[in-house]
């Protein structure tokens, strides 16, 4: 008995065939991708113990509370920019290393970065980005610039005595005496404050002021602090030390009349003065605490600074593509449009970047995929500071890392793959029109 | 985060002192016979703690002497930094570690909670009562019944100082709060920047120590217990002051290395550093694990890195302890046998004779420990008597004292960067704490 054979019969299999074929993959995929997501969805819809139904509370409280509000916030900054400026420098990379000689080198050395890990890039630029200017390379470049423009301050962050008694006080940053002197007379300026650092090496005692003859102020800077305690106050004790290159002047009327520099054991003279009183000040410049550089990892910069660091990783990336593309273009309409009269500029504007922008856009979106679950980073750098935050590190804070609320976490995993979402179905459309 | 660091810290300080110390014990000869006659003959009993080299090979000797004594044979096994990961399956699978050492009391109540923990035997109970104060006992209890004995403390109520400087500067290491505030501005006075303040988000630790300190001493030990169980609230006036007097410090930045800036990015190693290795500040907050940090730099300790008790800030010399409690998770002869061993005096003498070691069990004498450093702490922790308290922090929900960035960590934080807002960070406080305990 023969049964009437379907169609196709002979050449292909039949469907369950394939169906078997397919099985592993789909239950790998199963396993793997869509029982993940499917339960994550459902487990969004509970509560921390994931007993109670508490149906939208989750996702609203992603957008509740400041620190998930600076988390959106942050997410919303790094989506803008990070894929625009690793984009636009990549192009700039992509562009100029075509007429450089040295091409693969350069290459080579902006793609280096790719190759370490983000938790080895975050380490690195967590010392790139370290306050104290003796260590972070960022903050001893501004520290270095600042320098070059500013005179080196003698004795940063001195001050007077508080106390009552001090024959010195400051006043706006500088430091004045607290009685007016008049020539041949004697002032005191006694310090504290002084760090060990900013002193000559080799120290000499201060004395006490030179005589004072007509016409002459004299006195003494020096560093009112015996070591190991003691000593009488505002007074130069044996032991305390001089404080060398001090400009001090005699103003009258808000008006410098005469001005002097101290001398090894702290005295100075200021010759040449003019009869009646005077106030003898030290000017602020000696004082003020030194540049340290910009607050990197402070609440405002914390995240541009990040930004920064991921843009030096994903440089490399975005030019190794561009340039890919940028091979690809059609010399002879480059060639017609030179021909043609444009500029090097609109030769750059008017032909590359139109015959580029396929391949920009499938950069630029690449890195917002990327970009919304940026983690390593943002972990490593910011260290939890909560004004770094981002919803990929929420996600994982929430669920795993103290909050122990699986639902909120869940809930921001969600968010997270409905928003990458229209970024991947762009890029599956793209690649559907290419095989075209 | 807070966990492995201090671990390693405690890692390292363990060898470190044992190294200074240069092997007090463990080359007893080769007797093998059991003293206590061997009652134990033949049971295998399994121990799991998260120590690991010197640590480790200083409990595998005290387990030894156990071994000597009873006749059992311990095997130990390592349950690497997350204590909860390897002991969560084991405990879902049945096949338990017969003994457990827990790093923190929150997670005893927890297994205690599930059931999966046996309660002490009599004898047991009888051991823990002779030796602790009834608050470790508590410290080791939930629901009335008894589980686990503390065996190893961090102690936490300590500076660190560079005493060439306080002499340059003819300071004293301060005994009161106010006595810390003068010395601070004589240092500064001196030149030599007073504080080196580990604020960093990942450190914020170090702040909420600095807050318990004054606060326990401030407030006492009942205060202290119910600000811990969340009975009173962070806006009660005693946090107010506890934070006012804070600022006297905090609030200067020209005390604090750096300034506020940098001490708000500093880790606790970093800070430590900042002391000892670059020599920019005098003194520094760190418990005796900090001991592991300073070795790292050129300082020795108890030459140029020596210690002082935290400063007074009210009645109370604050003592306070991190620590590991041991845990029975199965009813055998041994485990029970072990828990005993290990609440008693003998372990601990033992335990101190090797170095890197601490306990807040009252039998064992100042002498026992051979490290100059852990006598005087000893000696602190003993003369506390009952106020002596287990760190605050960690008695909180995880969410609340324990994470980078968030709760009381980060409340501290932002008031280091504005000390003057002293109700915003009660505030600040009261409402994640309240979103923690879920009340």
């Amino acid at each position: 008995m023969r049964q009437p054979r379907g169609r196709g019969e002979g050449i292909a299999p039949p469907s369950w065939l394939a169906l078997v074929f397919l099985l592993p993959a789909l239950l790998l995929l199963g396993f793997l991708v869509v029982y993940p997501i499917v339960y994550s969805v459902v487990r969004s819809f509970f509560d921390a113990s994931g007993d109670s139904f508490v149906g939208l509370d989750n996702y609203v409280g992603v957008f509740q509370g400041h620190d998930n509000l600076v988390a959106v916030r942050n997410t919303a900054i790094w989506v803008v920019l990070a894929p625009t400026l690793v984009t636009i420098v990549g192009l700039l990379f992509a562009v100029l290393t075509e007429r450089v000689r040295w091409a693969t080198v350069f290459k080579m050395v902006v793609f280096m970065p790719m190759a370490i890990s983000f938790l080895a890039s975050g380490v690195i630029f967590r010392l790139v980005y370290e306050q104290d200017p003796d260590k972070g390379v960022a903050n001893a470049a501004m520290v270095a610039v600042h320098d070059v423009f500013r005179d080196q301050v003698t004795y940063p962050g001195a001050a007077p005595r508080t106390t009552n008694g001090s024959p010195v006080r400051a006043e706006g940053g500088a430091v004045v005496s607290a009685q007016p002197v008049a020539a041949g007379q004697s002032a005191l300026v006694p310090l504290l404050r002084v760090k060990a650092e900013d002193l000559p090496e080799k120290v000499r005692p201060a004395a006490r002021p030179p005589a004072a003859r007509a016409g002459e102020l004299t006195g003494t800077v020096w560093f009112d602090f015996t070591r190991g305690g003691g000593g009488t106050p505002n007074a130069p004790d044996p032991g305390e030390s001089g404080l060398p290159g001090v400009t001090v002047e005699a103003v009258r009327d808000g008006k410098v009349v005469g001005k002097a520099t101290t001398a090894a054991d702290g005295t100075f003279t200021i010759k040449d003065l003019p009869s009646g009183t005077f106030t003898v000040r030290v000017p602020k410049d000696t004082f003020t605490a030194s540049y340290r550089g910009a607050e990197w990892l402070g609440s405002t910069l914390i995240t541009p600074a990040i930004i920064g660091s991921y843009l030096w990783v994903w440089a490399g990336f975005a030019m190794v593509l561009i340039a890919a593309g940028l091979a690809a273009i059609p010399r002879d309409a480059l060639e017609a449009a030179r021909v043609d009269g444009a500029t090097e500029w609109q030769v750059f504007r008017r032909v590359t970047i139109p015959l580029l922008a396929p391949v920009l856009m499938v950069v630029l979106v690449t890195l917002v995929i990327n970009v919304l679950k940026v983690f390593d980073l943002v972990f490593i750098i910011g260290g939890g500071d909560p004004n770094a935050s981002v919803l990929a590190l929420r996600m994982w804070t929430e669920s795993f890392g103290g909050g122990n609320d699986q639902g909120a976490g869940s809930a921001i995993a969600v968010l997270l793959f409905l928003l990458v979402m229209p970024a991947m179905l762009f890029n599956i459309r793209r690649l559907r029109q290419e095989r075209r | 985060m807070r966990v492995s660091r201090r671990v390693t810290g405690a890692v390292l300080a363990a060898g470190l002192l044992v190294a200074a110390s240069c092997c007090g014990g463990g080359d007893d000869g080769g007797e093998d016979t059991p003293a206590g006659g061997g009652a134990l003959k033949g049971v295998k009993v399994e121990v799991a703690a998260k120590w690991t080299g010197q640590e480790e090979k200083n409990f595998r000797e005290v387990l030894k002497e156990f071994e000597k004594k009873t006749g059992a044979t311990v095997s130990y096994a390592s349950t690497g930094e997350n204590t909860d990961a390897y002991l969560g399956p084991r405990i879902q699978a049945k096949n338990p570690p017969d003994v457990a050492i827990l790093p923190q009391p929150g997670l005893l109540k927890q297994y205690a909670a599930d059931g999966a923990l046996k309660p002490l035997a009599q004898d047991v109970v009888a051991q823990v009562d002779q030796n602790f104060s009834p608050y470790w006992k508590n410290l080791a209890s939930a629901d009335g019944k008894t589980y686990g004995v503390l065996v190893k403390a961090a102690y936490k109520s300590i500076m660190w100082y560079r005493p060439q400087v306080f002499s340059d500067a003819g300071v004293q290491p301060p005994q009161t709060w106010a006595d810390l505030v003068k010395a601070a501005g004589t240092l500064q006075d001196s030149g030599t920047t007073p504080l080196a303040l580990a604020a960093g988000p990942q450190d914020s630790w170090t702040l909420t120590d600095w807050f318990e300190n004054v606060y326990l001493s401030q407030a006492g030990p009942e205060m202290y217990d119910k600000l811990a169980e969340h009975k009173i609230k962070w806006t009660d006036p005693s946090v107010g002051k506890a934070l006012q007097t804070l600022a006297e410090i905090w609030g200067k930045p020209d005390l604090i290395s750096g300034g506020v800036a940098q001490a708000t990015k500093t880790k606790f190693d970093e800070s430590v550093t900042q002391v000892f290795g670059q020599e920019k500040a005098a003194m520094v907050y760190g418990g005796d694990f900090a001991a592991a940090n300073i070795a790292t730099t050129k300082a020795k300790v108890g030459t140029d890195a020596q210690v002082f008790a935290f400063p007074k800030a009210g009645n109370t010399a604050p003592a306070m302890l991190g620590g590991d409690i041991a845990v029975a998770l199965k009813d055998s002869k041994g485990a029970m046998e072990l828990m005993k061993f290990l609440a008693s005096p003998e372990s601990g003498r033992t335990w101190a004779k090797l170095g890197g070691y601490l306990s807040p069990n009252k039998n064992v004498a100042p002498d026992a420990y051979s490290d100059p450093v852990a006598k005087q702490l000893i000696q602190q922790l003993q003369q506390a008597g009952d106020a002596a308290r287990y760190d605050l922090s960690d008695l909180t929900p995880a969410a609340f004292g324990a994470t980078p960035g968030e709760g009381m960590w980060e409340a501290l934080r932002a008031f280091v960067q504005k000390p003057s807002d002293v109700k915003g960070t009660q505030e600040r406080l009261e409402s994640a704490a309240a979103k923690a305990y879920k009340d």
